[in-house]
Protein backbone atom coordinates (compact mmCIF):
# COMPACT_ATOMS: atom_id res chain seq x y z
CA UNK A 1 0.00 0.00 0.00
CA UNK A 2 2.68 2.21 1.16
CA UNK A 3 4.69 1.41 -2.34
CA UNK A 4 1.11 2.59 -4.17
CA UNK A 5 1.52 5.99 -2.60
CA UNK A 6 4.98 6.33 -2.95
CA UNK A 7 4.49 5.68 -6.70
CA UNK A 8 1.85 7.56 -7.26
CA UNK A 9 3.20 10.89 -5.73
CA UNK A 10 6.37 10.67 -8.04
CA UNK A 11 3.89 10.03 -10.96
CA UNK A 12 2.11 13.04 -10.14
CA UNK A 13 5.21 15.01 -9.27
CA UNK A 14 6.32 13.95 -13.11
CA UNK A 15 2.97 15.08 -14.73
CA UNK A 16 3.21 18.57 -12.99
CA UNK A 17 6.70 19.96 -13.67
CA UNK A 18 5.83 18.78 -17.21
CA UNK A 19 3.87 20.70 -19.02
CA UNK A 20 1.77 18.58 -20.26
CA UNK A 21 -0.55 18.27 -16.85
CA UNK A 22 -0.72 22.25 -17.51
CA UNK A 23 -1.67 21.80 -21.20
CA UNK A 24 -4.34 19.47 -20.57
CA UNK A 25 -6.03 21.32 -17.58
CA UNK A 26 -6.24 24.31 -19.70
CA UNK A 27 -7.23 22.61 -22.98
CA UNK A 28 -10.49 20.93 -20.91
CA UNK A 29 -11.02 24.24 -19.29
CA UNK A 30 -10.98 26.20 -22.75
CA UNK A 31 -12.89 23.13 -24.56
CA UNK A 32 -15.57 22.40 -21.65
CA UNK A 33 -15.75 26.15 -21.68
CA UNK A 34 -16.61 26.23 -25.41
CA UNK A 35 -19.35 23.86 -25.34
CA UNK A 36 -20.97 25.05 -22.11
CA UNK A 37 -21.11 28.78 -23.90
CA UNK A 38 -22.57 27.08 -27.02
CA UNK A 39 -25.12 24.93 -25.32
CA UNK A 40 -25.86 27.85 -22.42
CA UNK A 41 -26.76 30.41 -25.53
CA UNK A 42 -28.95 27.95 -26.95
CA UNK A 43 -31.05 27.71 -23.71
CA UNK A 44 -31.17 31.19 -22.91
CA UNK A 45 -32.48 31.90 -27.07
CA UNK A 46 -35.03 29.32 -26.60
CA UNK A 47 -36.12 30.38 -23.40
CA UNK A 48 -36.67 33.88 -24.33
CA UNK A 49 -38.01 32.40 -27.76
CA UNK A 50 -40.83 30.56 -26.08
CA UNK A 51 -41.74 33.51 -23.73
CA UNK A 52 -42.39 35.75 -26.51
CA UNK A 53 -44.71 33.10 -27.73
CA UNK A 54 -46.30 32.87 -24.81
CA UNK A 55 -45.67 29.27 -24.07
CA UNK A 56 -45.16 27.58 -21.16
CA UNK A 57 -42.51 24.47 -21.63
CA UNK A 58 -40.61 23.54 -18.63
CA UNK A 59 -37.10 24.31 -19.17
CA UNK A 60 -34.67 21.60 -17.17
CA UNK A 61 -31.40 22.68 -16.88
CA UNK A 62 -29.98 19.01 -16.24
CA UNK A 63 -31.86 17.64 -18.91
CA UNK A 64 -30.61 21.09 -21.35
CA UNK A 65 -27.77 21.52 -20.46
CA UNK A 66 -25.80 19.35 -18.11
CA UNK A 67 -26.38 16.07 -20.08
CA UNK A 68 -25.12 17.14 -23.63
CA UNK A 69 -22.13 18.54 -21.84
CA UNK A 70 -21.17 15.52 -19.20
CA UNK A 71 -21.34 13.43 -22.84
CA UNK A 72 -19.75 16.13 -24.87
CA UNK A 73 -16.90 16.29 -22.14
CA UNK A 74 -16.65 12.31 -22.25
CA UNK A 75 -15.93 12.65 -25.98
CA UNK A 76 -13.44 15.49 -25.51
CA UNK A 77 -11.52 13.42 -22.78
CA UNK A 78 -11.40 10.18 -25.17
CA UNK A 79 -8.77 12.52 -27.42
CA UNK A 80 -6.45 13.67 -24.09
CA UNK A 81 -6.23 10.53 -21.82
CA UNK A 82 -3.85 8.95 -24.21
CA UNK A 83 -1.96 12.02 -23.78
CA UNK A 84 -1.74 10.92 -19.79
CA UNK A 85 -1.13 7.72 -20.07
CA UNK A 86 1.52 7.16 -22.76
CA UNK A 87 4.64 7.45 -20.99
CA UNK A 88 3.56 5.86 -18.24
CA UNK A 89 5.73 2.79 -19.00
CA UNK A 90 6.88 3.76 -22.24
CA UNK A 91 9.30 6.55 -20.78
CA UNK A 92 10.32 3.92 -18.52
CA UNK A 93 11.36 1.38 -20.98
CA UNK A 94 13.26 3.93 -23.30
CA UNK A 95 15.14 5.92 -20.39
CA UNK A 96 16.10 2.19 -18.01
CA UNK A 97 14.94 3.37 -15.26
CA UNK A 98 12.20 0.42 -15.43
CA UNK A 99 15.51 -1.23 -14.45
CA UNK A 100 15.63 0.71 -10.63
CA UNK A 101 11.37 0.05 -10.02
CA UNK A 102 12.15 -4.00 -11.31
CA UNK A 103 15.01 -4.54 -9.00
CA UNK A 104 13.51 -2.87 -6.02
CA UNK A 105 11.04 -5.17 -3.44
CA UNK A 106 7.89 -3.94 -5.18
CA UNK A 107 4.97 -5.44 -6.39
CA UNK A 108 4.08 -5.49 -10.04
CA UNK A 109 0.65 -4.36 -9.58
CA UNK A 110 1.81 -1.90 -6.35
CA UNK A 111 4.01 -0.28 -9.81
CA UNK A 112 0.83 -0.33 -12.00
CA UNK A 113 -1.70 0.53 -9.56
CA UNK A 114 0.60 3.46 -8.29
CA UNK A 115 0.88 4.76 -11.57
CA UNK A 116 -3.09 4.12 -12.78
CA UNK A 117 -3.87 5.90 -9.85
CA UNK A 118 -1.50 8.81 -10.59
CA UNK A 119 -3.14 9.12 -14.31
CA UNK A 120 -6.98 9.07 -12.76
CA UNK A 121 -6.08 11.92 -10.26
CA UNK A 122 -4.64 13.45 -13.15
CA UNK A 123 -7.66 12.89 -15.00
CA UNK A 124 -9.95 13.94 -11.84
CA UNK A 125 -8.40 17.23 -12.06
CA UNK A 126 -9.50 17.82 -15.75
CA UNK A 127 -12.72 17.07 -14.74
CA UNK A 128 -12.55 20.08 -12.29
CA UNK A 129 -12.01 22.25 -14.99
CA UNK A 130 -16.00 21.92 -16.37
CA UNK A 131 -17.15 21.94 -12.73
CA UNK A 132 -15.93 25.32 -13.01
CA UNK A 133 -19.39 26.47 -15.47
CA UNK A 134 -21.57 24.20 -13.58
CA UNK A 135 -20.72 26.66 -10.30
CA UNK A 136 -22.61 29.37 -12.49
CA UNK A 137 -25.60 27.42 -13.22
CA UNK A 138 -25.82 26.39 -9.52
CA UNK A 139 -25.24 30.42 -9.07
CA UNK A 140 -27.91 31.05 -11.18
CA UNK A 141 -30.04 28.58 -11.25
CA UNK A 142 -31.60 25.43 -9.72
CA UNK A 143 -30.44 22.54 -11.09
CA UNK A 144 -30.38 19.16 -9.13
CA UNK A 145 -27.09 18.34 -7.66
CA UNK A 146 -27.08 14.46 -7.74
CA UNK A 147 -27.18 14.12 -11.66
CA UNK A 148 -24.35 16.08 -12.02
CA UNK A 149 -22.20 14.14 -9.41
CA UNK A 150 -23.62 10.82 -10.91
CA UNK A 151 -22.64 11.92 -14.13
CA UNK A 152 -18.92 12.53 -12.73
CA UNK A 153 -18.89 9.55 -11.32
CA UNK A 154 -19.28 8.22 -14.99
CA UNK A 155 -17.08 9.95 -16.01
CA UNK A 156 -14.70 8.34 -13.63
CA UNK A 157 -15.42 5.12 -14.85
CA UNK A 158 -15.29 5.96 -17.93
CA UNK A 159 -11.84 7.51 -17.53
CA UNK A 160 -10.27 4.74 -15.17
CA UNK A 161 -11.02 2.32 -18.04
CA UNK A 162 -9.23 4.13 -21.01
CA UNK A 163 -6.56 4.81 -19.08
CA UNK A 164 -6.14 1.40 -18.01
CA UNK A 165 -6.21 0.24 -21.41
CA UNK A 166 -3.45 3.22 -22.51
CA UNK A 167 -1.59 1.77 -19.10
CA UNK A 168 -1.53 -1.30 -20.69
CA UNK A 169 -0.73 -0.19 -23.92
CA UNK A 170 2.21 2.09 -22.97
CA UNK A 171 4.00 -1.17 -21.79
CA UNK A 172 3.85 -2.51 -24.89
CA UNK A 173 6.11 -0.25 -26.61
CA UNK A 174 8.72 2.20 -25.86
CA UNK A 175 8.30 5.19 -28.44
CA UNK A 176 5.45 7.20 -26.50
CA UNK A 177 3.89 8.48 -29.75
CA UNK A 178 2.81 4.91 -30.72
CA UNK A 179 1.50 4.17 -27.35
CA UNK A 180 -0.52 6.94 -27.78
CA UNK A 181 -2.04 6.58 -31.15
CA UNK A 182 -2.72 2.80 -30.58
CA UNK A 183 -4.65 3.84 -27.27
CA UNK A 184 -6.56 6.42 -28.76
CA UNK A 185 -7.82 4.17 -31.54
CA UNK A 186 -7.94 1.33 -29.25
CA UNK A 187 -10.65 3.87 -26.82
CA UNK A 188 -12.17 4.73 -30.44
CA UNK A 189 -13.01 1.95 -31.61
CA UNK A 190 -14.56 0.78 -28.26
CA UNK A 191 -16.53 3.94 -27.82
CA UNK A 192 -18.00 3.52 -31.73
CA UNK A 193 -18.80 -0.21 -31.67
CA UNK A 194 -22.52 0.69 -31.20
CA UNK A 195 -22.74 2.06 -34.30
CA UNK A 196 -22.62 -1.22 -35.83
CA UNK A 197 -26.22 -1.85 -33.91
CA UNK A 198 -27.76 0.52 -36.63
CA UNK A 199 -27.20 -1.86 -39.38
CA UNK A 200 -26.88 -5.16 -37.58
CA UNK A 201 -28.86 -7.22 -35.53
CA UNK A 202 -28.71 -10.52 -33.79
CA UNK A 203 -26.33 -11.68 -31.00
CA UNK A 204 -23.37 -10.68 -32.74
CA UNK A 205 -24.67 -6.43 -32.81
CA UNK A 206 -25.78 -7.32 -29.24
CA UNK A 207 -22.46 -8.18 -27.93
CA UNK A 208 -20.40 -5.37 -29.92
CA UNK A 209 -23.18 -3.13 -28.48
CA UNK A 210 -22.23 -4.00 -25.04
CA UNK A 211 -18.45 -3.85 -25.50
CA UNK A 212 -19.35 0.18 -26.60
CA UNK A 213 -18.12 1.96 -24.14
CA UNK A 214 -21.02 5.02 -24.65
CA UNK A 215 -23.94 2.93 -24.44
CA UNK A 216 -22.81 2.33 -20.46
CA UNK A 217 -22.63 6.19 -20.28
CA UNK A 218 -25.61 7.21 -21.57
CA UNK A 219 -27.55 6.00 -17.82
CA UNK A 220 -24.51 8.00 -16.09
CA UNK A 221 -25.32 11.25 -17.98
CA UNK A 222 -28.98 10.44 -17.05
CA UNK A 223 -28.27 10.23 -13.43
CA UNK A 224 -29.03 7.33 -12.87
CA UNK A 225 -26.76 5.01 -11.52
CA UNK A 226 -27.16 1.20 -12.87
CA UNK A 227 -25.22 -1.09 -11.43
CA UNK A 228 -24.85 -3.10 -14.60
CA UNK A 229 -22.93 -0.20 -15.73
CA UNK A 230 -20.92 0.39 -12.82
CA UNK A 231 -19.86 -3.75 -13.07
CA UNK A 232 -18.90 -3.12 -17.10
CA UNK A 233 -16.35 0.17 -16.17
CA UNK A 234 -15.09 -2.02 -13.01
CA UNK A 235 -14.81 -5.09 -15.08
CA UNK A 236 -12.70 -3.23 -17.88
CA UNK A 237 -11.12 -1.37 -15.42
CA UNK A 238 -9.48 -4.98 -14.03
CA UNK A 239 -8.93 -6.64 -17.52
CA UNK A 240 -6.55 -3.60 -17.98
CA UNK A 241 -4.70 -3.40 -15.38
CA UNK A 242 -4.71 -7.50 -15.24
CA UNK A 243 -3.28 -7.27 -18.83
CA UNK A 244 -0.76 -4.52 -18.13
CA UNK A 245 0.58 -6.96 -15.20
CA UNK A 246 1.23 -9.66 -17.33
CA UNK A 247 2.76 -7.74 -20.19
CA UNK A 248 5.40 -6.47 -17.40
CA UNK A 249 5.61 -9.82 -16.85
CA UNK A 250 6.47 -11.34 -19.46
CA UNK A 251 8.86 -7.65 -20.56
CA UNK A 252 11.21 -9.63 -18.19
CA UNK A 253 11.02 -13.14 -19.95
CA UNK A 254 10.94 -11.87 -23.97
CA UNK A 255 13.41 -9.21 -23.40
CA UNK B 1 26.89 -14.93 -0.49
CA UNK B 2 26.13 -15.05 -3.95
CA UNK B 3 26.02 -18.56 -5.46
CA UNK B 4 25.56 -18.95 -9.06
CA UNK B 5 25.77 -22.49 -10.80
CA UNK B 6 25.47 -23.57 -14.64
CA UNK B 7 23.57 -20.41 -14.89
CA UNK B 8 22.02 -20.25 -18.66
CA UNK B 9 20.79 -17.67 -20.41
CA UNK B 10 19.31 -17.59 -23.73
CA UNK B 11 17.55 -15.54 -25.61
CA UNK B 12 15.10 -15.59 -28.97
CA UNK B 13 18.45 -16.72 -30.85
CA UNK B 14 21.69 -16.48 -28.99
CA UNK B 15 22.81 -17.68 -25.84
CA UNK B 16 24.11 -15.25 -23.81
CA UNK B 17 25.10 -16.34 -21.10
CA UNK B 18 26.52 -20.35 -21.10
CA UNK B 19 26.48 -22.77 -18.02
CA UNK B 20 28.28 -19.97 -15.51
CA UNK B 21 28.96 -21.09 -11.95
CA UNK B 22 31.10 -19.00 -9.50
CA UNK B 23 30.58 -18.01 -5.94
CA UNK B 24 31.59 -14.83 -4.27
CA UNK B 25 32.73 -14.61 -0.74
CA UNK B 26 30.82 -12.20 1.69
CA UNK B 27 32.69 -8.85 1.59
CA UNK B 28 34.57 -9.39 -0.98
CA UNK B 29 34.72 -6.95 -4.42
CA UNK B 30 34.55 -9.17 -7.53
CA UNK B 31 35.47 -7.80 -10.94
CA UNK B 32 32.98 -8.88 -13.57
CA UNK B 33 35.88 -8.84 -16.52
CA UNK B 34 34.91 -9.54 -20.26
CA UNK B 35 34.97 -7.87 -23.81
CA UNK B 36 31.81 -5.84 -24.80
CA UNK B 37 28.71 -8.50 -25.32
CA UNK B 38 30.68 -11.37 -23.36
CA UNK B 39 27.28 -11.77 -20.77
CA UNK B 40 28.20 -9.58 -18.34
CA UNK B 41 24.90 -7.57 -18.16
CA UNK B 42 22.79 -10.21 -18.46
CA UNK B 43 24.53 -11.99 -15.51
CA UNK B 44 23.76 -9.15 -13.72
CA UNK B 45 20.47 -8.78 -14.56
CA UNK B 46 19.87 -12.38 -13.44
CA UNK B 47 21.23 -11.48 -10.16
CA UNK B 48 19.08 -8.51 -9.58
CA UNK B 49 16.31 -10.69 -10.66
CA UNK B 50 15.89 -8.44 -13.70
CA UNK B 51 15.58 -11.22 -15.99
CA UNK B 52 14.98 -14.69 -15.28
CA UNK B 53 17.59 -16.92 -15.65
CA UNK B 54 17.15 -19.73 -18.85
CA UNK B 55 18.49 -22.46 -16.59
CA UNK B 56 20.53 -23.19 -13.58
CA UNK B 57 20.07 -21.29 -10.19
CA UNK B 58 21.08 -17.56 -8.58
CA UNK B 59 21.33 -16.83 -4.91
CA UNK B 60 21.87 -13.91 -3.24
CA UNK B 61 22.44 -14.58 0.48
CA UNK B 62 20.64 -18.10 0.72
CA UNK B 63 17.60 -16.58 -1.60
CA UNK B 64 16.88 -17.98 -4.99
CA UNK B 65 16.45 -15.28 -7.82
CA UNK B 66 13.39 -17.15 -8.89
CA UNK B 67 11.47 -18.58 -5.95
CA UNK B 68 12.28 -15.45 -3.63
CA UNK B 69 12.79 -12.67 -5.51
CA UNK B 70 11.51 -9.82 -3.37
CA UNK B 71 14.20 -11.29 -0.51
CA UNK B 72 16.99 -10.84 -3.02
CA UNK B 73 16.04 -7.76 -4.74
CA UNK B 74 15.62 -6.36 -1.02
CA UNK B 75 19.45 -7.53 -0.12
CA UNK B 76 20.78 -5.82 -3.42
CA UNK B 77 21.87 -2.49 -4.66
CA UNK B 78 21.91 -2.48 -8.58
CA UNK B 79 23.68 0.43 -10.37
CA UNK B 80 22.59 -0.58 -14.36
CA UNK B 81 24.72 0.97 -16.76
CA UNK B 82 22.78 3.79 -17.42
CA UNK B 83 22.15 5.10 -14.04
CA UNK B 84 18.28 4.87 -13.68
CA UNK B 85 17.37 8.49 -12.93
CA UNK B 86 14.26 10.49 -13.65
CA UNK B 87 15.20 13.84 -15.27
CA UNK B 88 12.92 15.45 -13.91
CA UNK B 89 13.24 14.87 -10.30
CA UNK B 90 15.93 16.56 -8.12
CA UNK B 91 18.58 14.50 -6.81
CA UNK B 92 17.12 14.55 -3.01
CA UNK B 93 14.21 13.90 -4.06
CA UNK B 94 15.33 10.92 -6.74
CA UNK B 95 16.71 9.52 -3.48
CA UNK B 96 14.16 9.99 -1.12
CA UNK B 97 11.94 8.19 -3.56
CA UNK B 98 14.26 5.26 -4.58
CA UNK B 99 14.84 4.84 -0.52
CA UNK B 100 10.82 4.88 0.09
CA UNK B 101 10.87 2.06 -2.50
CA UNK B 102 13.61 -0.01 -0.99
CA UNK B 103 11.65 0.36 2.25
CA UNK B 104 13.14 3.17 4.36
CA UNK B 105 11.15 5.95 6.28
CA UNK B 106 10.87 8.60 8.48
CA UNK B 107 14.25 9.75 10.10
CA UNK B 108 16.20 6.76 8.66
CA UNK B 109 15.35 7.81 5.31
CA UNK B 110 16.66 11.55 6.30
CA UNK B 111 19.75 9.99 7.62
CA UNK B 112 20.65 7.33 4.70
CA UNK B 113 20.04 10.52 2.28
CA UNK B 114 22.32 12.64 4.17
CA UNK B 115 24.85 9.66 4.31
CA UNK B 116 24.72 8.83 0.91
CA UNK B 117 25.43 12.36 -0.46
CA UNK B 118 28.29 12.93 1.73
CA UNK B 119 29.91 9.34 0.64
CA UNK B 120 29.18 10.06 -2.88
CA UNK B 121 30.26 13.51 -3.05
CA UNK B 122 27.12 14.66 -4.52
CA UNK B 123 25.75 17.05 -1.70
CA UNK B 124 26.71 20.30 -3.66
CA UNK B 125 23.85 19.04 -6.00
CA UNK B 126 21.26 17.69 -3.99
CA UNK B 127 18.85 20.78 -5.31
CA UNK B 128 19.45 20.46 -8.92
CA UNK B 129 17.42 18.43 -11.46
CA UNK B 130 18.91 15.29 -12.29
CA UNK B 131 18.39 16.31 -16.13
CA UNK B 132 21.16 18.73 -15.56
CA UNK B 133 23.60 16.75 -13.85
CA UNK B 134 27.09 15.88 -15.43
CA UNK B 135 27.99 12.88 -16.67
CA UNK B 136 29.71 12.20 -13.53
CA UNK B 137 27.32 13.43 -10.92
CA UNK B 138 24.51 11.15 -12.93
CA UNK B 139 26.84 8.35 -12.48
CA UNK B 140 27.55 9.07 -8.49
CA UNK B 141 23.88 9.52 -8.39
CA UNK B 142 23.33 6.11 -9.39
CA UNK B 143 25.37 4.96 -7.05
CA UNK B 144 24.16 6.94 -4.18
CA UNK B 145 20.54 4.95 -5.10
CA UNK B 146 22.57 1.91 -5.29
CA UNK B 147 23.96 2.20 -1.77
CA UNK B 148 20.74 3.90 -0.17
CA UNK B 149 19.00 1.11 1.89
CA UNK B 150 22.58 -0.34 3.10
CA UNK B 151 22.64 -3.64 0.89
CA UNK B 152 24.66 -6.78 1.94
CA UNK B 153 25.21 -6.80 -2.38
CA UNK B 154 26.31 -4.27 -4.75
CA UNK B 155 26.00 -4.53 -8.37
CA UNK B 156 27.74 -2.69 -10.03
CA UNK B 157 27.79 -2.68 -14.38
CA UNK B 158 30.44 -0.48 -15.87
CA UNK B 159 30.88 1.76 -12.66
CA UNK B 160 33.34 3.93 -14.27
CA UNK B 161 32.42 4.07 -17.99
CA UNK B 162 32.19 7.57 -19.65
CA UNK B 163 34.08 9.04 -16.52
CA UNK B 164 37.04 11.41 -16.96
CA UNK B 165 40.45 10.26 -15.18
CA UNK B 166 40.08 12.13 -12.11
CA UNK B 167 36.21 11.33 -11.53
CA UNK B 168 37.01 7.32 -12.24
CA UNK B 169 39.88 7.86 -9.85
CA UNK B 170 37.93 8.67 -6.75
CA UNK B 171 34.97 5.91 -7.99
CA UNK B 172 37.24 3.47 -7.57
CA UNK B 173 38.12 4.98 -3.89
CA UNK B 174 34.66 5.14 -3.77
CA UNK B 175 33.70 1.51 -4.30
CA UNK B 176 37.01 0.18 -2.65
CA UNK B 177 35.94 2.36 0.86
CA UNK B 178 32.35 0.41 0.72
CA UNK B 179 33.96 -3.37 0.57
CA UNK B 180 33.82 -5.30 3.61
CA UNK B 181 30.62 -3.76 4.49
CA UNK B 182 29.41 -4.85 1.12
CA UNK B 183 29.87 -7.62 -1.31
CA UNK B 184 30.67 -6.17 -4.40
CA UNK B 185 30.37 -7.07 -7.94
CA UNK B 186 31.68 -4.53 -10.83
CA UNK B 187 32.06 -5.52 -14.25
CA UNK B 188 34.47 -3.56 -16.38
CA UNK B 189 36.13 -4.24 -19.96
CA UNK B 190 39.23 -2.53 -18.75
CA UNK B 191 41.86 -4.18 -17.09
CA UNK B 192 43.40 -1.85 -14.57
CA UNK B 193 40.23 -1.24 -13.19
CA UNK B 194 40.23 -4.63 -11.63
CA UNK B 195 43.65 -4.41 -10.69
CA UNK B 196 43.50 -1.64 -8.89
CA UNK B 197 39.35 -2.09 -7.22
CA UNK B 198 39.52 -6.15 -7.21
CA UNK B 199 40.12 -9.05 -5.10
CA UNK B 200 38.95 -11.76 -7.19
CA UNK B 201 38.21 -11.61 -10.54
CA UNK B 202 35.86 -13.66 -13.13
CA UNK B 203 36.89 -13.86 -17.17
CA UNK B 204 34.40 -14.14 -19.11
CA UNK B 205 33.88 -14.11 -23.14
CA UNK B 206 30.93 -15.15 -25.65
CA UNK B 207 28.87 -15.82 -22.91
CA UNK B 208 31.15 -18.63 -21.10
CA UNK B 209 33.88 -18.71 -17.92
CA UNK B 210 37.55 -18.28 -19.14
CA UNK B 211 38.61 -18.03 -15.48
CA UNK B 212 37.97 -17.29 -11.94
CA UNK B 213 41.01 -16.34 -9.92
CA UNK B 214 42.58 -13.76 -7.41
CA UNK B 215 44.23 -10.38 -8.71
CA UNK B 216 47.18 -11.31 -7.37
CA UNK B 217 47.30 -15.14 -9.20
CA UNK B 218 46.24 -13.74 -12.40
CA UNK B 219 49.02 -10.76 -11.84
CA UNK B 220 51.82 -13.49 -11.34
CA UNK B 221 50.28 -15.74 -13.98
CA UNK B 222 51.05 -12.49 -16.95
CA UNK B 223 54.05 -10.49 -15.06
CA UNK B 224 57.42 -11.27 -16.35
CA UNK B 225 56.24 -10.75 -19.68
CA UNK B 226 57.58 -7.53 -21.59
CA UNK B 227 55.05 -5.91 -24.69
CA UNK B 228 56.88 -3.36 -26.24
CA UNK B 229 55.53 -0.97 -28.95
CA UNK B 230 58.41 0.25 -31.46
CA UNK B 231 58.42 2.53 -34.37
CA UNK B 232 61.12 2.78 -36.65
CA UNK B 233 62.44 4.96 -39.95
CA UNK B 234 64.13 4.11 -42.52
CA UNK B 235 67.50 6.79 -42.59
CA UNK B 236 66.90 7.63 -46.16
CA UNK B 237 63.30 6.32 -47.53
CA UNK B 238 62.91 2.43 -47.89
CA UNK B 239 62.65 0.61 -45.16
CA UNK B 240 61.92 -3.53 -45.53
CA UNK B 241 59.37 -4.90 -43.22
CA UNK B 242 60.35 -8.37 -43.23
CA UNK B 243 64.29 -7.56 -42.55
CA UNK B 244 63.48 -5.89 -39.85
CA UNK B 245 61.17 -7.75 -38.44
CA UNK B 246 64.09 -10.59 -38.74
CA UNK B 247 66.19 -8.43 -36.91
CA UNK B 248 64.34 -8.05 -34.50
CA UNK B 249 63.38 -11.83 -34.11
CA UNK B 250 66.67 -12.73 -33.54
CA UNK B 251 67.21 -10.41 -30.22
CA UNK B 252 67.71 -13.12 -27.53
CA UNK B 253 64.52 -12.97 -25.27
CA UNK B 254 62.22 -11.93 -27.88
CA UNK B 255 59.40 -14.18 -28.14
CA UNK B 256 56.86 -12.50 -30.88
CA UNK B 257 56.93 -9.39 -33.13
CA UNK B 258 53.66 -8.38 -34.38
CA UNK B 259 54.25 -5.93 -37.35
CA UNK B 260 51.00 -3.50 -36.84
CA UNK B 261 51.43 -0.41 -38.50
CA UNK B 262 53.54 1.43 -41.56
CA UNK B 263 53.14 4.08 -42.71
CA UNK B 264 55.70 6.47 -44.81
CA UNK B 265 58.45 4.31 -44.23
CA UNK B 266 57.97 4.18 -40.47
CA UNK B 267 57.05 0.33 -39.19
CA UNK B 268 55.31 -0.32 -36.25
CA UNK B 269 56.10 -3.07 -34.25
CA UNK B 270 54.75 -4.88 -30.87
CA UNK B 271 57.36 -7.01 -29.45
CA UNK B 272 56.30 -9.01 -26.75
CA UNK B 273 59.06 -11.03 -24.38
CA UNK B 274 59.48 -14.26 -23.40
CA UNK B 275 58.48 -14.81 -19.51
CA UNK B 276 61.10 -12.91 -17.37
CA UNK B 277 63.49 -11.47 -19.88
CA UNK B 278 63.76 -7.51 -20.55
CA UNK B 279 64.29 -6.96 -23.88
CA UNK B 280 63.86 -2.73 -24.51
CA UNK B 281 67.37 -1.85 -23.83
CA UNK B 282 68.53 -4.82 -26.53
CA UNK B 283 65.59 -4.09 -28.72
CA UNK B 284 67.12 0.27 -28.87
CA UNK B 285 70.69 -1.13 -29.60
CA UNK B 286 69.89 -3.30 -32.21
CA UNK B 287 68.06 -1.05 -33.89
CA UNK B 288 70.32 2.07 -33.69
CA UNK B 289 72.65 -0.38 -34.54
CA UNK B 290 71.31 -1.53 -37.76
CA UNK B 291 71.88 2.52 -38.91
CA UNK B 292 67.79 2.54 -38.59
CA UNK B 293 65.98 5.69 -36.71
CA UNK B 294 64.55 4.59 -32.83
CA UNK B 295 61.43 6.68 -33.09
CA UNK B 296 59.49 5.41 -30.48
CA UNK B 297 60.15 2.73 -27.52
CA UNK B 298 57.29 2.23 -25.12
CA UNK B 299 55.89 -0.23 -22.77
CA UNK B 300 52.46 -1.20 -23.72
CA UNK B 301 49.81 -2.57 -21.18
CA UNK B 302 48.72 -6.13 -21.08
CA UNK B 303 45.67 -5.66 -23.07
CA UNK B 304 42.67 -8.21 -22.34
CA UNK B 305 43.19 -10.04 -25.42
CA UNK B 306 46.70 -10.95 -23.84
CA UNK B 307 45.30 -11.86 -21.03
CA UNK B 308 42.67 -14.27 -22.50
CA UNK B 309 45.65 -15.63 -24.51
CA UNK B 310 47.83 -15.89 -21.44
CA UNK B 311 45.15 -17.72 -19.58
CA UNK B 312 44.14 -19.94 -22.21
CA UNK B 313 47.18 -21.54 -22.70
CA UNK B 314 51.00 -20.95 -24.12
CA UNK B 315 51.78 -22.59 -27.01
CA UNK B 316 47.75 -22.40 -28.30
CA UNK B 317 48.49 -18.92 -27.33
CA UNK B 318 51.26 -18.91 -29.39
CA UNK B 319 49.31 -20.17 -32.37
CA UNK B 320 46.43 -17.81 -32.14
CA UNK B 321 48.79 -15.24 -31.72
CA UNK B 322 50.64 -15.91 -35.01
CA UNK B 323 47.22 -16.05 -36.99
CA UNK B 324 46.46 -13.05 -35.65
CA UNK B 325 48.77 -11.32 -37.20
CA UNK B 326 47.00 -12.43 -40.49
CA UNK B 327 43.51 -11.92 -39.39
CA UNK B 328 42.45 -8.41 -39.29
CA UNK B 329 40.46 -8.76 -36.69
CA UNK B 330 42.24 -10.20 -33.85
CA UNK B 331 39.52 -10.64 -31.93
CA UNK B 332 37.89 -13.26 -33.66
CA UNK B 333 40.92 -15.74 -32.74
CA UNK B 334 40.70 -15.39 -29.08
CA UNK B 335 40.51 -19.28 -28.20
CA UNK B 336 37.35 -19.26 -26.28
CA UNK B 337 37.30 -23.45 -26.89
CA UNK B 338 39.55 -23.83 -24.08
CA UNK B 339 38.32 -23.17 -21.31
CA UNK B 340 40.83 -23.06 -17.99
CA UNK B 341 39.11 -23.14 -14.58
CA UNK B 342 40.94 -22.45 -11.28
Amino acid sequence: MRNIWTICRKELGSYFVSPIAYLLLTVSGVVSGFFFWVLLSGFVIEGMEMQMRGESFPMNINEQIIRPLLMNIGVIFLFFLPLITMRLFAEEKRSGTIELLATSPVRDLEIILGKWFAALTLYACMLLMPALDFIFLFVYGKPDWKPVAVGYLGLLLLGGLFLAIGTFISTLTKNQIIAAAVTFAVCLLLWVMEWTTNFESGNWADVLGYISVITHFDSFAKGVIESKDVVFYLTGIFVGLFATARSLESLRWRS
Amino acid sequence: MIAVKELTKRYARTTAVDRISFSVEKGQIVGFLGPNGAGKTTTMRVLTCFLPPSAGTATVAGFDVLDQPREVKRRIGYLPETPPLYPEMATSEYLRFVGKLKGLSGAELDKRVDYVCGRCFISDVRQKLLGKLSKGYRQRVGLAQAIIHNPEVLILDEPTAGLDPKQINETRDLIRSLAGDHTIILSTHILPEVEQTCEQVIIINKGKLVATDSVHNLQARTRGVESVVLEVAGRDGELETELVQQKLEQIPGVAHVLHKDSRDHHLVFEVQSQKGQLVRGDLARAVVASGWDLNELRAAGMSLEEIFLELTGGEKAAEAKDAAVQATEPAETTPNSSETQA
